[in-house]
């Protein structure tokens, strides 16, 4: 019963979330508004924490696997990607680096700031 | 074979749980950043799909499966970011503008890079977007006039490349600080990087999980301005 309960709320959320996709005019994924949804339901209470915790950690789990189709997909887009191909590489290495190094050091330097206040 | 192939719902999924699941056992055994289990598993599908001619679309018939889940498991990484909400609550300031820092230096980093390399309008919309999650970043694409596919592409590449040398990066940037980690992961490789912020550690997945939809956010407003610099 457990995981009925479990699998039906967080996919009824997904579908909540599908819903303001199809209304809102913003290029915002069903999947984010889900989310948001859902931590509005948590916060407020509409969903407590253990009717969706168990099925939640298996979903997070066999995440990364779920981006391997995506992945693949890389394959079909080749001939397009082809003749950029080098630049595109390089801008993507690099500001994947800078940007991630920028925001963890820029919340390293507030976060070390608001302590000596 | 081909043909047994073509209608099976199984093959996909189950050839890409091995793929990573061979990732898994390689990374155990030789501890290497570039043995990255999800790195590993795009590889061994491409190569199994190469080696016996298979095409995508009969792989992408079980895959797709796989990648239905998505949401579902996107709307469940709110669950985390519940549990860490009074470390979120306490660390606000921080958390926005780490996101913030990191959106606006994506957008400038592809707008002088993209500049560099002489890229027409078309090409440097299409690149804007690489930071934020798949489905937002196709929309922005869209909007912009990019050609949505290469969107897509770079922003797996991205994905990846976040997941494979955030260790790396966290040890010659000194990122030690478990929120900086999860926001720099989230920020610059969305939920491919949040995959691997949740194998750190609690703190840096929710805060990851949180960085997908705030930088989300940001890019899609700020790529609407930097689309008019090029």
């Amino acid at each position: 019963m457990k995981f009925i309960q479990q699998l039906s709320i967080i996919l009824f959320i997904s579908f909540l979330g599908e819903g303001l996709n199809w209304i809102l005019p913003l290029p915002i994924p069903a999947s984010v508004y889900g989310l948001i949804l859902m931590l509005i339901a948590l916060q407020f209470h509409i969903v407590q924490l253990e009717q969706v915790q168990d099925t939640a950690r298996f979903f997070i789990e066999i995440m990364p696997v779920m981006f391997i189709p995506a992945g693949v997909g890389l394959l079909n887009s080749w001939s397009v990607l082809q003749p950029i191909c080098i630049p595109v590489i390089l801008i993507t290495l690099l500001t994947t680096i800078i940007v991630m190094g920028v925001t963890g050091q820029v919340t390293q330097l507030m976060i070390k700031k608001g302590k000596k206040k | 074979m081909n043909t047994f192939l073509e209608n099976s719902l199984f093959f996909g999924a189950i050839i890409s749980l091995l793929g990573y699941e061979l990732g898994l056992i390689l990374k155990k055994k030789f501890k290497m950043a570039i043995l990255n289990p999800l790195l590993i598993g795009v590889i061994a599908v491409i190569a199994v799909l190469v080696l016996f001619d298979i095409d995508y679309d009969t792989y992408n018939k079980g895959g797709q499966y796989i990648s239905y889940l998505l949401t579902p498991a996107t709307v469940c990484l709110a669950v985390p970011l519940y549990e860490q909400l009074t470390l979120l609550k306490n660390n606000w300031k921080a958390v926005l503008a780490g996101i913030l820092s990191g959106s606006l230096t994506s957008l400038v980093g592809v707008f002088v890079l993209a500049k560099l390399f002489h890229f027409s309008h078309e090409q440097y919309v299409t690149m804007l977007p690489k930071s934020i999650t798949t489905a937002i970043g196709m929309g922005v694409s869209e909007e912009l006039g990019g050609i949505v596919t290469i969107t897509v592409a770079v922003i797996i590449i991205t994905g990846i490349l976040g997941n494979v040398t955030a260790d790396f990066i966290f040890r010659i940037f000194h990122i030690k600080d478990p929120i900086a980690k999860g926001l720099a992961l989230g920020t610059s490789a969305h939920a491919i990087g949040t995959a691997k912020a949740m194998e750190i550690g609690p703190v840096e997945g929710a805060m990851s999980s949180l960085s997908i939809a705030v930088a989300g956010l940001f890019t899609v407003i700020g790529a609407s301005i930097f689309a008019d610099f090029m």
